[in-house]
């Protein structure tokens, strides 16, 4: 037996591209993490991981809910006389049980303003699988959708690297708070247009990922006329529906089409999952909703590729009909969201870091533009990496999520207990205050832009490290 | 705002005729004591024999599950736990599983185990590393039909069937290999590679050494992939011994691993389709590394893989498991195809899988598909079996249906059984059935002979020559994609064994074949028929042929192929496989002239009534 040396040149182009997006150097702060990854006890000293959105604030009251309900698992001797009709279920539409639990939460998520119909519920792998599920039920291959920036870095996996589909960036910046204008939007469909690429749809986050913010009603609404005057589809990621801990009210586009005249409902599709709003990645439940039939019936069928276990949809779908453990948690949850955030910024604002302002989601959108020696992506991707590699936590640089400009970071906050918080937010204090006040860890630095300016200017510049500096009024934020 | 070409295809399947029964099933399922007359689910290949065993082993570890007081305090970790390699006493566990269903002659490497959303997700995940769109893979048929979603659908990959038969038990020749890639690549298709199931869905039946070795030569020789499914690999309940291909690549020299591919699932061989558990086993580093990414889009709930990490690591339990699941698997399999023998329904012998592959050639009215599906609709509606037709599984030859005997209880199985047994004994006691055909015939043949004479209520079905003569017909290569008739010159025909072959002589409407052939197959396609005077002109050259007739169970034919030039030959093993392995018994020969009406009461006397039937399908789809 040996090896053909043909590993890689047999393969398709799929299996050998770089879509999956692994390949990017993002990917550094995982690997960080994952060597050295911190513990209180263990290793104190280690990375901490910053950059998953995961929420795990809620998991007490989860187990507790676990034990008072033995009969909900098939692996209970309560509950394992039921463990042949799950084990052996497979039907694609899922447990009826399920989807009607499914179709209650996403109803009691949002306020309980919008009904949801247990039959336009799919299946599939996570948010994951239903993102590319949606994409290959919408768009061929080549065909574009366009898609506001910041994203979600794993979006070109899962809308793109199987699907064969494109997408085209619609810039927003901090200069009107990241808003998704109708000006933007018509600027890159006429731009794609004039490329002759065929722009089937837009999909938007919301709440946002990476910016933490919910859009508005009055934004939603002319969005969707915006999709329905070019006629085109429109996809909303509402996987943080849940995490949102303060006004504004969370607005989902099932409440906005109810209220635009003439909508084309059938261009109309939501992704949820239970990975961030229950804080259940691991169970790898997705969810497309979508208000058209033919998108329904073939999505269904598609299903089929990534269902959800049916032991975990058996669970699920007691714990989800139990109506008072669903209103407990979803306040409880939202709550020590809050909390969390609360803690997280005004640790940050002793050290005079801002943040994007916002009332959602399990991260912070953090602005250290102060900190960047110069306005560019590089500058960007050098301090990624003193923070990743000196104050040992990994957070996500803002050009990993598409963002037109530099100097941004996205941080986790709701994976971690408050003691790994305070571990974190002290490093972070260390470091700025060193970088705002020593020159020392600019020592690197000046080797690095030697190219571009003398040492002497350099050593000059670190005039402005002063301790007290206004960080959000250096020169170097305003010269941006 | 059209949805995609994907969306809006048919390539899932679903909208095939085939699904006729699965809604037949829905609107009327069976129950023991609800619905005693409804429509018993056959059709679904599902392990339902061992549930009580893992029923004990949750009882007596409730620490595995994160839902009980005793596992609860993992729920947090697991619940969070989304790395797309798996939890590792996951993988560890299922490489040792799949070693231990292998007899323990392999080994596998926990790195090179990928998940994925069940076997489904893993089919196409593999074809996602493998094929770009256009591409093409082999696939010898009978195949499961699945394969055109799970392989093709939103991968636009194409499949190529290899013809198999039944002459030979339905073994990939290599011939059928060669053929099939040559004709791809005339057709400038790109092959990527070959997928295979062993255990074999829809035959039950395991690849020989030989086979897998030859296949594995073939591929490395034209260096394209090998994609070989084993989900079934636990279902082997008898000899011969289950041989993976795991086991075959280390016995052949120069075998380019990076080649190799195993999908793997625990649907089948634990009955847990529901836990969607997938897996990709690839001895390639780049699939393992790209493919491992794709993981992402069908992971197994982490909640699963806790419990079976578990499950899968307790030896005993294994150990115990798989012996007893064969075991069960070998006494269902033996108590449903020794029911099938009392009416003489035969099934195609096998060691594997969770259904039959039943012979049921003998009650088509007509030797075709469409009479495949008569009957299929038939066994569906007044039967009331939900069974799968073999022109589902693309099957080349008419009349095999794939019966499921494993998602049942014993007691279902005796009613199943018994329904097959009454409507097997109507069908061929009874003229009720016939009479249709009389209206049929009348075109032919007078009322008067046909009500005397044909419905002998004692003509031995098994032993119909028909029977036989379909085998024959199929030991040739098919040619339904062609337009033009087959150019075969027969050189030479052997035939022995226990029930006749019919043979026609001399028909004109094939030169090229002097001696000795026929069947639908051989004639023109119903489309190709042009004018009634071309059926009278069939007709009456059949009346003028001769037929002949020989108690046979083998036919062995050399024939040449005049467009290659090729000597070809094909074997049939009869249709009777119970008895097989019986000494061949050399019967007289007869020569009959149907130059007359007796003749054709002396063919119908001997069981030859689906002859009249396809003569008179000719005439009766004239113009």
């Amino acid at each position: 037996m040996g090896f053909g040396g043909n590993s890689q040149q047999l393969l398709s182009k799929i299996a050998t591209n770089d879509k999956h997006g692994e390949n990017s150097p993002y990917f550094d702060g995982w690997k960080a993490y994952d060597r050295n990854p911190f513990h209180p006890k263990n290793n104190p000293q280690g990375v901490i991981q910053m950059g998953l959105a995961e929420n795990q604030l809620c998991f007490d009251l989860i187990e507790e809910w676990i034990r008072n309900n033995p009969k909900a698992s098939i692996c209970t001797p309560e509950g394992v006389h039921q463990f042949r009709n799950i084990a052996n279920f497979q039907d694609y539409h899922g447990l009826q049980k399920f989807r009607n639990a499914m179709a209650n939460f996403m109803s009691k998520v949002r306020g309980g303003r919008v009904r949801f119909d247990p039959d336009r519920i799919l299946m599939s792998g996570g948010a994951t699988g239903a993102n590319e599920l949606i994409m290959f039920c919408l768009a061929d291959p080549g065909d574009a959708f366009m898609i506001p920036t910041p994203f979600y870095p794993g979006f070109v996996r899962d809308l793109c690297w199987r699907t064969g589909v494109k997408l085209i960036p619609v810039h927003s910046d901090s200069s009107n708070n990241f808003k998704i204008t109708r000006e933007a939007l018509e600027e890159a469909y006429k731009k794609a247009k004039e490329d002759n690429i065929n722009v089937k749809g837009l999909l938007i986050t919301n709440p946002s990922n990476p910016l933490g913010t919910t859009l508005d009603k009055d934004t939603l609404k002319s969005l969707v006329s915006f999709i329905n005057e070019k006629n085109i589809h429109l996809v909303c990621d509402e996987i943080y529906a849940a995490t949102v801990f303060s006004s504004p009210n969370y607005v989902s586009v099932a409440e906005v089409i109810q209220e635009v005249e003439h909508c084309k409902r059938d261009l109309i599709h939501i992704i949820y999952s239970l990975s961030k709003d229950m804080g259940f990645p691991g169970f790898r439940v997705g969810i497309v909703y979508s208000f058209n039939d033919e998108v329904v019936n073939c999505g269904r069928k598609m299903s089929s590729f990534g269902l959800v276990c049916s032991q975990t949809q058996h669970m699920l779908a007691s714990m989800l009909s139990d109506e008072n453990f669903v209103t407990t948690f979803i306040e409880e949850n939202s709550r020590r969201l809050k909390k969390r955030h609360d803690k997280f910024m005004k640790g940050l604002e002793e050290v005079n870091i801002t943040r994007f302002p916002s009332n959602a989601g399990l991260f912070c959108w953090m602005n250290l533009k102060s900190l960047l020696k110069e306005p560019t992506f590089e500058d960007e991707l050098k301090l990624w990496r003193v923070i990743i590699h000196e104050v040992k936590l990994n957070v996500s640089p803002g050009s990993s999520f598409n963002c037109s400009e530099p100097g941004w970071f996205r941080v986790c906050f709701a994976n971690m207990d408050d003691e790994t918080v305070d571990v974190a937010l002290n490093r972070i204090r260390a470091f700025v205050g060193r970088e705002t006040k020593k020159p020392v860890g600019i020592k690197r630095w000046q080797q690095n832009l030697r190219l571009n300016f003398s040492s002497r200017i350099f050593d000059e510049t670190t005039v402005i490290m002063s301790p007290h500096s206004p960080i959000p009024t250096s020169p170097l934020v305003r010269a941006t | 705002m059209a949805l995609s070409k994907i969306a809006t295809n048919d390539k899932h399947g679903e909208n095939s005729p085939y699904f006729d029964g699965w809604k037949a099933y829905d609107s009327n399922p069976f129950h023991p004591t609800k619905n005693t007359q409804g429509v018993i689910q056959m059709g679904l290949a599902e392990n339902q024999l061992c549930f009580d065993l893992i029923e004990e082993w949750i009882r007596n570890n409730p620490k595995a599950s994160i839902c009980t007081a005793e596992g609860v305090n993992w729920f947090k970790y697991i619940a969070n736990f989304q790395d797309y390699h798996g939890l590792p006493e996951f993988r560890n566990a299922v490489a040792n599983f799949m070693s231990k269903v292998r007899g323990g002659r392999v080994r596998f490497d926990p790195d090179r185990i990928l998940m994925s959303g069940g076997a489904t997700g893993a089919n196409e995940l593999i074809m996602f590393c493998l094929a770009d769109a256009g591409d093409a893979f082999l696939v010898p048929s009978p195949y499961y039909p699945a394969f055109v979603r799970d392989l093709c659908w939103r991968t636009r990959v194409q499949l190529i069937p290899v013809e198999c038969h039944s002459v030979n038990n339905f073994m990939i020749t290599r011939e059928a290999l060669e053929e099939a890639y040559k004709k791809a690549k005339d057709d400038n298709i790109n092959v990527k590679g070959l997928i295979i199931t062993n255990p074999s869905n829809p035959l039950g039946t395991t690849m020989d050494r030989e086979t897998l070795r030859s296949i594995v030569g073939f591929i490395n020789e034209k260096n394209i992939h090998l994609v070989c499914d084993e989900i079934y690999a636990a279902t082997v309940f008898s000899a011969p011994c289950f041989v993976s291909v795991s086991e075959v690549m280390h016995e052949i020299e120069h075998c380019k691993s990076d080649l190799i591919h195993i999908i793997y699932s625990l649907s089948k061989d634990l009955g847990l389709p529901g836990f969607r558990v997938g897996i990709v086993y690839s001895y390639n580093d780049g699939v393992v590394n790209s493919g491992r990414k794709m993981s992402s889009f069908g992971l197994v709930s982490s909640q699963t893989q806790h419990f079976l990490a578990a499950m899968l690591s307790d030896e005993n339990f294994v150990e115990r498991f798989l012996a007893e699941s064969s075991r069960r698997l070998a006494a269902r399999h033996s108590q449903f195809t020794k029911g099938l023998e009392k009416v003489n329904v035969t099934c195609l012998p096998s060691n594997a899988g969770l259904f039959c592959w039943m012979n049921l050639r003998n009650l088509l009215k007509e030797k075709t598909f469409e009479g495949e599906m008569m009957l299929w609709r038939l066994i569906i509606n007044e039967v009331k079996l939900n069974v799968s037709p073999g022109s589902a599984f693309g099957c080349s030859e008419p009349g095999w249906y794939r019966v499921c005997f494993a998602n049942m209880d014993d007691e279902t199985v005796d009613v199943a059984l018994k329904r097959i047994r009454a409507f097997v004994g109507k069908e061929t006691a009874k003229p009720v059935e016939l009479k249709r055909w009389k209206s049929n015939l009348r075109l032919s043949f007078s009322s008067r002979r046909f009500d005397e004479n044909v419905m002998s209520p004692h003509s031995p079905m098994p032993h119909s020559p028909l029977t036989t003569l379909l085998i024959f017909s199929h030991s040739f290569p098919t040619y339904s994609n062609q337009k033009s008739p087959p150019k075969l010159e027969i050189c030479e025909t052997q035939t022995h064994g226990v029930s006749p072959v019919i043979g026609l002589k001399g028909c004109p409407l094939y030169p090229s074949i002097p001696a000795f052939t026929y069947d639908e197959t051989h004639f023109p396609r119903t489309s190709e028929m042009k004018n009634k005077e071309q059926l009278t002109e069939l007709r009456d050259n059949l009346k003028t042929s001769t037929l002949l007739s020989r108690r046979s169970t083998t036919v062995h034919v050399t024939y040449k192929d005049t467009e290659s030039g090729r000597i070809k030959s094909r074997t049939s093993m009869g249709g009777h496989y119970n008895s097989v392995h019986q000494e061949p018994e050399f019967g007289p020969f007869k020569e009959i002239r149907i130059d007359d009406d007796n003749s054709w009461t002396n063919l119908y006397n001997m069981g030859t009534l689906k002859l009249q039937s396809f003569i008179y399908r000719y005439e009766s789809m004239g113009p």
